[in-house]
């Protein structure tokens, strides 16, 4: 390290050469997918250094959570991951079941329910993913497509929480409410609907000539690269790495339901690049349609809606986890998502929390990859990790 | 490999002084290392086949209360061909009034994923870390005054002439 300059962002604003600009993407631009700065030095076209400027959206997330109790904290780690809110809160109630040592007695009809409307909102994250991505790259029509089938999604959560996007269903030892009567239906009638749009989606952007010149070989993450900067989820499997919470840890209804993990194999350039980061979340939705449509076959034959069934009856009334520390991990769209908890076992309000978002390590990659890339690449490449600031900020 | 093994390994490679005390009444296990040898520690547990601890998820700043006085980071590695994990803690004791920070090596140079958490728990909890290329507040601004995550902290009255 050069002793002349305390850090090294100093070094790299104060030697930048006369013939580079220096330039700032965001925070108000459409391509940055909310409020990310990032300070690039380029030689004329050529990207020499990225250095993303973050924390526009910084809500105390971790200082909220030291002052309430953990039920209450569950509509705080919705906004997280604003586009998941689902998988965030289940990764939370996961976590504090654990810490009580109730994750066993939790009704299996309240975790198939869980398990549904995670794998929807996976569906309507991931779509949200495509679709940006396909406006970034200048494709207009995906995006109006994976929108409308988006709203679907939001329709159906909104009926069964309340919201549409910000739910806050998911608590600390069941549900909020049980699924609305016809739910089920209404949602075989969605996959049915949903399965053909994917074909055409895929006709439309996936295996489009403009699409692939525009994304394959471009930002390749290789898998050591991925691993070492802590890249997790589609990004990491992308790499060619089938590591996947929902198999590694078995957790929740997953390890009785039937998916496939899939993993980028460079089929239109080489391994790890923002095609393959893009192909890899369209074979996500399908595998996530698989989950789905054995949960609805589940939930309407063995798991079956019961007049006495009441998803709230294993609420804790306290909820005081003993003395100890615990990280409990799950699988959100975007990767890992991760709380450290420190509990003193005497009050109802953590010590400490920390919350590990996949999008922070996910983004932490992109110097990395997208030096010496041209501009227009670096779009391409900061669309293909798609990043939630909500999560990158906390 | 157990936790045992690893306790084994350890004092094996660098003396019995580097574990300082093993946490194993909660769910996951713990071990507290030694602040001056957990860079050197990380780097045998990701490089030795037997451990190959490559994915380091989360690295965690913590304040540990006014009375103790005490700051630490929590390190939680995870192996992904042995599918293991494990959680890995420092500790130092600082008092509050003092003008410098508390300080432990960074882990930047074994995964570079540290290199933004360190940074974030130097913004929030006023850890220092030394040997990080880029110290620097990650999510405040750089004229934030304080240390949000501290357990004594009070907030500016006034930050640029906004009410805070």
């Amino acid at each position: 390290m050069d002793t002349k300059y305390a850090t090294r962002y100093d070094k790299l604003i104060a030697e930048a050469e006369t013939h580079e600009m220096i330039i700032n993407i965001g925070p108000q631009h459409p391509s940055t997918h909310g409020v990310l700065r990032l300070e690039v030095i380029t030689d004329g076209e050529i990207v020499k250094e990225v250095i993303p400027h973050m924390g526009y959206l910084h809500r105390c997330f971790e200082k909220h959570a030291e002052n309430l109790t953990y039920q209450q904290t569950i509509p705080f780690a919705d906004r997280m991951d604003y586009l998941a809110s689902m998988n965030n809160s289940h990764a939370w109630v996961m976590g504090v079941e654990k810490m009580l040592g109730i994750d066993k007695d939790i009704p299996k009809r309240v975790e198939y329910i869980r398990v549904l409307v995670c794998e929807l909102n996976r569906i309507s994250s991931h779509l949200i993913a495509l679709g940006t991505y396909g406006i970034d790259i200048g494709a207009f029509t995906p995006f109006l497509w994976c929108f409308r089938d988006r709203e679907h999604i939001m329709n159906m959560l909104e009926w069964a929480s309340g919201s549409r996007l910000l739910y806050n269903y998911i608590w600390v030892g069941g549900l909020y409410y049980d699924l609305p009567v016809g739910f089920e239906e209404r949602c075989k009638q969605f996959i049915n609907y949903f399965k053909p749009k994917m074909v055409e989606l895929n006709a439309l952007l996936t295996d489009n000539q403009i699409f692939i010149s525009r994304t394959a070989n471009v930002g390749i993450l290789p898998l050591d690269v991925a691993i070492n900067y802590g890249c997790t989820g589609p990004m990491l499997r992308a790499s060619g790495l089938k590591w996947d919470l929902r198999r590694v840890d078995e957790y929740s209804a997953y390890p009785e339901l039937e998916f496939d993990i899939p993993v980028g194999k460079g089929e239109m350039g080489a391994i790890g690049d923002c095609w393959d980061r893009y192909k890899v979340r369209i074979d996500e939705i399908e595998q996530s349609v698989k989950i789905i449509e054995q949960c609805l076959e589940r939930l309407q034959k063995d798991l079956k809606r019961t007049p006495e069934f009441d998803p709230r009856a294993k609420l804790p009334k306290k909820i005081i986890p003993k003395a100890q520390d615990f990280y409990c991990r799950a699988e959100t769209p975007r990767g890992e998502l991760g709380y450290y908890f420190i509990t003193d076992g005497k009050s109802e309000i953590p010590k400490r929390v920390k919350a590990r978002a996949p999008s922070f390590h996910n983004l932490s990659v992109i110097s990395e990859i997208s030096r010496g890339v041209l501009i227009a690449d670096l779009i391409a490449i900061i669309g293909s990790i798609d990043i939630v600031l909500g999560e990158v900020d906390r | 490999m157990s936790l045992e093994e690893i306790k084994q390994l350890l004092v094996g490679k660098f003396g019995a002084e580097v574990i300082i005390k093993e946490e194993t009444g909660g769910l996951q296990s713990a071990l507290t290392i030694h602040p001056d040898k957990i860079a050197d520690v990380c780097f045998e547990l990701r490089d030795n086949e037997q451990t190959y601890f490559d994915l380091l998820e989360c690295l965690s700043g913590v304040d540990y209360g006014i009375e103790e006085n005490m700051f630490g980071v929590v390190y939680n590695l995870a192996s992904i061909p042995y599918k293991t994990q494990l959680t890995l803690k420092v500790v130092k004791y600082h008092d509050r009034t003092r003008e410098d920070l508390p300080s432990f090596p960074s882990v930047c140079t074994v995964w570079r994923t540290a290199e933004w958490h360190e940074r974030e728990a130097f913004d929030l909890f006023g850890i220092s870390f030394k040997d990080h290329p880029d110290l620097r507040r990650i999510l405040l601004p750089d004229d934030w005054e304080g240390y949000p995550l501290r357990k004594d902290y009070k907030a500016q009255e006034y930050y640029r002439g906004i009410k805070v």
